[in-house]
């Protein structure tokens, strides 16, 4: 049966057809949809850890048992999961065990641009790359195999444009691989520094024997066309190359990127006039190509920053840019991303907006969008976690300097326990004169609500145990006068909590909670709710329009709330001084 | 040869789903099919884009600028904004819809209301009708994104196939009727 899939779907269906019994995540764009579909499996245990590391541990504690196991995750996820990664390669498997490491060039939305196909070589672990559906699917299958025949973690890589673009994929049938029988074999499964100087000795022969496979296996494959260019590319890169060139180049199409194919690319290059390498980001198959002494055209052509796309290719090698298109001179306004109407996370920003010297170190999720005008609340964002230990830095540096300020670090309910609590206990083991704010809207939001340990379901949509926030706070050390639980719909609530956290000289923990206003529910319970201005009332102080809402603006030098968009959050009621915001629906709580 | 396609509006405005009936029509219609979206952001009332393309045999996901052969803005200056991929001689179908963006809302910037008649000056094939309002009368304002997927059809000139059934297959029954009518209409507007 054919069916047009995303990569991340393929993916998924590529774990189940293959066999895999374990698999975990933490979730992560471009990435989440990988485990949200291995989940819909019943034939699969599936989960979402706290964060990548424990993921990856996860799958490789299921992998020793002898289950074929899978891990995905975006790209810095496996900056989080390195640990486990390097040591994992030393180890090997008992069951197959792959983990997915999905990329994003051009940062649709991440952080950093970082190409973790350098991953490969660093940990010294095999590496496959898609450059479809059809082959996401057919690949993890390979995957699989290649990690039980070589013993070896295999690293999946993809970018963005292979996990959320759709192409036709052939599905085939689940092949059942029964949990292999676990040996207890301490010398390979137990890495004290005796057991790993042996192992690096092997995993040295196993790369020799990885490279052999990498020259004969059918993931890299010649394909014919004009020999006066040959291109080596793999990828999505792969995808753009074809439609620039078609059948006027000759292609070494490389799915199996690690390690590459020495041989392989000798005999390529030997049989064409001038060689090309397309790849995006890093050079990464250019350096090595250039280490056998081989001469191609790589970067100085073809930028390492950004998305790559066919027509950069065009422009870089064929020089071909007189294409004719429309232009028009208007200023068009952006449209940056901006927190929803009804957003939980707005009262508190609001509240933190008042006070010039308070600096924000803030973090990643729907919140970092406190940093956006009018509230600009936030000051630094740099990585999970860093929203509460930077806080710590950022104090103590204050401190040391005897500079004035007081320092709020802001982590979302998925953040804290992903790497916030860790930051959390230094905070109270180290004296640090900080205020941590929680802002628990009851799900991972950002990437699309997902559950975690603070929501009390599973991936699988099975009830669990609600970790509740304020008591890990409590349990690290914060004194209970130093913690405040606050509605961030109600303003008054929030900002005495504000205040009181200002003025305080210990370690303080403000935890805001009220559902995303996007959840379902949420979306039922409070539909038909809005408030509306009373023109009459209304002296267009605009006051209103500081709390950031969407739904609130002028039009014609009146001030207007959309009714469709408004949820009745009713932030700008308790802001306006003129009582000129009134509630309209239907109100029971 | 491969005709390219894209899907231009904000988060929340169905975009999503249109491009996902339309892929699913082309892939039962026997065309190689190739789609891309970007995922993220999106909810947060940011730009929003499918790309889709499909031939014979399709290999980029991604539409070059100047190679679109329709484009479908689901918010006016959307359309604005991405006029530079339209192939020359392409058409654009522009939904008669505004959505005020955050600078425009707190007063950093301006949003030019006279921008269809600034596309008009520019580009031969312009289609301009107001989605919502036609879904709005036939009783549900979220059927806009098949109004336009209806334009689109047409557009392309593949209305002739039988869209009623891939709307069957891939909505709940339901959402079937009220569907095949906003097709249908968008269909009757999106000639040019
Ligand atoms: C190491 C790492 N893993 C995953 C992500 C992707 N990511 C960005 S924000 C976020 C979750 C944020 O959830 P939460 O803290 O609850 O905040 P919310 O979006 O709900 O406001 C995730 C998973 C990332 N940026 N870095």
């Amino acid at each position: 049966m054919k069916k047009i899939m995303t990569g991340n779907e393929a993916i998924a269906r590529g774990a189940y057809e293959a066999g895999c019994t374990v698999a975990a995540a933490y979730p992560g764009t471009p990435s989440t949809e990988i485990l949200e579909n291995i989940a819909l499996y019943k034939d699969i245990y599936a989960e979402w850890a706290p964060n990548e590391k424990v993921a990856v541990e996860v799958a490789a504690g299921a992998s020793i048992a002898g289950a074929r196991a899978l891990s995905a995750m975006k790209h810095v996820g496996l900056n989080v999961a390195a640990d486990p990664l390097f040591t994992m390669a030393y180890e090997g498997v008992n069951g197959g065990f792959v983990i997915v490491t999905a990329d994003d060039p051009g940062m649709h939305s991440s952080q950093n641009e970082q190409d973790n196909r350098l991953y490969a070589p660093h940990a010294k672990v095999a590496m496959l790359e898609p450059s479809d559906s059809q082959e996401c699917k057919d690949f993890i299958k390979e995957a699989f195999d290649i990690s039980e025949r070589f013993d070896t973690v295999v690293l999946f890589r993809i970018t963005t444009r292979i996990a959320h673009s759709k192409s036709i994929v052939e599905l085939g049938e689940r092949k059942e691989v029964k949990v292999k029988e676990y040996k207890k074999d301490v010398k390979k499964y137990v890495m004290i520094p005796a057991h790993a100087r042996e192992k690096h000795v092997e995993v040295e022969e196993r790369l020799k024997r990885l490279q052999e496979y990498s020259n004969t296996t059918h993931l890299n494959r010649i394909e014919w066309g004009d020999t006066k260019i040959g291109i080596i590319t793999s990828g999505i890169s792969y995808q753009y190359a074809k439609e620039v060139f078609k059948d006027k180049a000759s292609y070494l199409k490389l799915g199996f990127t690690y390690p590459l194919p020495d041989r392989l690319i000798r005999e390529f290059a030997s049989k064409v006039e001038k060689l090309y390498i397309i790849e995006e980001n890093e050079p990464y198959i250019e350096t090595f190509v250039k280490s056998l002494g081989i001469d191609c055209i790589g970067k100085e052509l073809i930028p390492i920053c950004g998305e790559l796309n066919p027509d950069i290719i065009r422009k870089a090698l064929l020089k071909d840019s007189k294409k004719e298109i429309y232009k028009i001179d208007v200023k068009i306004p952006n449209r940056p991303p901006v927190l929803c109407p009804g957003c939980p996370h707005r009262g508190i920003f609001y509240a933190m907006s008042k006070y010039k010297d308070i600096i924000a170190t803030g973090d990643i999720g729907c919140y970092t969008l406190g940093m956006m005008p009018p509230l600009n609340v936030t000051d630094t964002v740099i990585d999970m976690g860093a929203g509460f230990s930077a806080a710590i830095g950022f104090e103590k540096a204050f401190k040391m300097a005897n500079k004035k300020g007081k320092i709020f670090g802001i982590v979302g309910d998925s953040t804290f326990f992903h790497s916030g609590i860790t930051g959390l206990i230094d905070a109270v083991y180290n004296k640090s004169n900080v205020v941590l704010v929680v802002l628990d809207n009851s799900i991972t939001a950002m990437t699309g609500h997902q559950e975690n340990p603070g929501t009390g379901r599973t991936l699988k949509g099975d009830i669990s145990p609600v970790i509740d926030i304020k008591e890990i706070v409590k349990a690290c050390g914060v004194k209970e006068e130093n913690i405040r639980v606050v509605d961030p719909y109600k303003l008054d609530e929030t900002e005495k909590a504000v205040k009181d956290a200002y003025n305080s000289e210990e370690t303080f923990v403000i935890i805001t909670k009220r559902e995303c206003a996007l959840l379902k529910d949420v979306i039922k319970k409070r539909a038909g709710r809005y408030v509306r201005v009373n023109h009459e009332k209304c002296r267009k102080c605009k006051l209103c329009l500081k709390v950031g809402c969407p739904a609130v603006f002028v039009k014609d030098d009146n001030l207007v709330i959309n009714k469709d968009m408004c949820n009745g959050c009713t932030l700008c009621l308790q802001v306006c001084p003129f009582n000129a915001i009134e509630k309209v629906g239907e109100w029971n709580d | 040869m491969t005709k390219s396609l894209l899907f231009v509006g904000v988060g929340g405005q169905g975009i999503i789903l249109a491009s996902k009936i339309l892929t699913e029509g082309l892939v039962k219609f026997g065309y190689d099919v190739k789609m891309s979206e970007v995922h993220g952001m999106a909810q947060r009332g940011g730009s929003v884009t499918t790309q889709v393309r499909f031939g014979e045999k399709v290999y980029s996901p991604l539409i070059g600028e100047g190679e679109a052969d329709v484009i479908v803005a689901f918010e006016k200056i959307e359309a604005a904004r991405w006029i530079n991929y339209l192939k020359k001689g392409g058409i654009l179908v522009i939904n008669d819809y505004e959505i005020y963006p955050q600078p425009v809302l707190i007063g950093q910037e301006t949003y030019p209301h006279d921008i269809i008649e600034k596309i008009k000056e520019k580009v031969e094939n312009v289609v301009v009708f107001n989605a919502a309002e036609v879904a709005e009368r036939l009783g549900n304002i979220k059927t806009q994104n098949i109004v336009l997927l209806g334009a689109l059809i047409k557009a392309l000139g593949i209305e002739s196939l039988d869209w009623e059934s891939v709307i069957r297959e891939n909505l709940p029954e339901k959402m079937h009727d009220i569907n095949i009518k906003a097709l249908k209409e968008g269909m009757n507007l999106g000639a040019v």
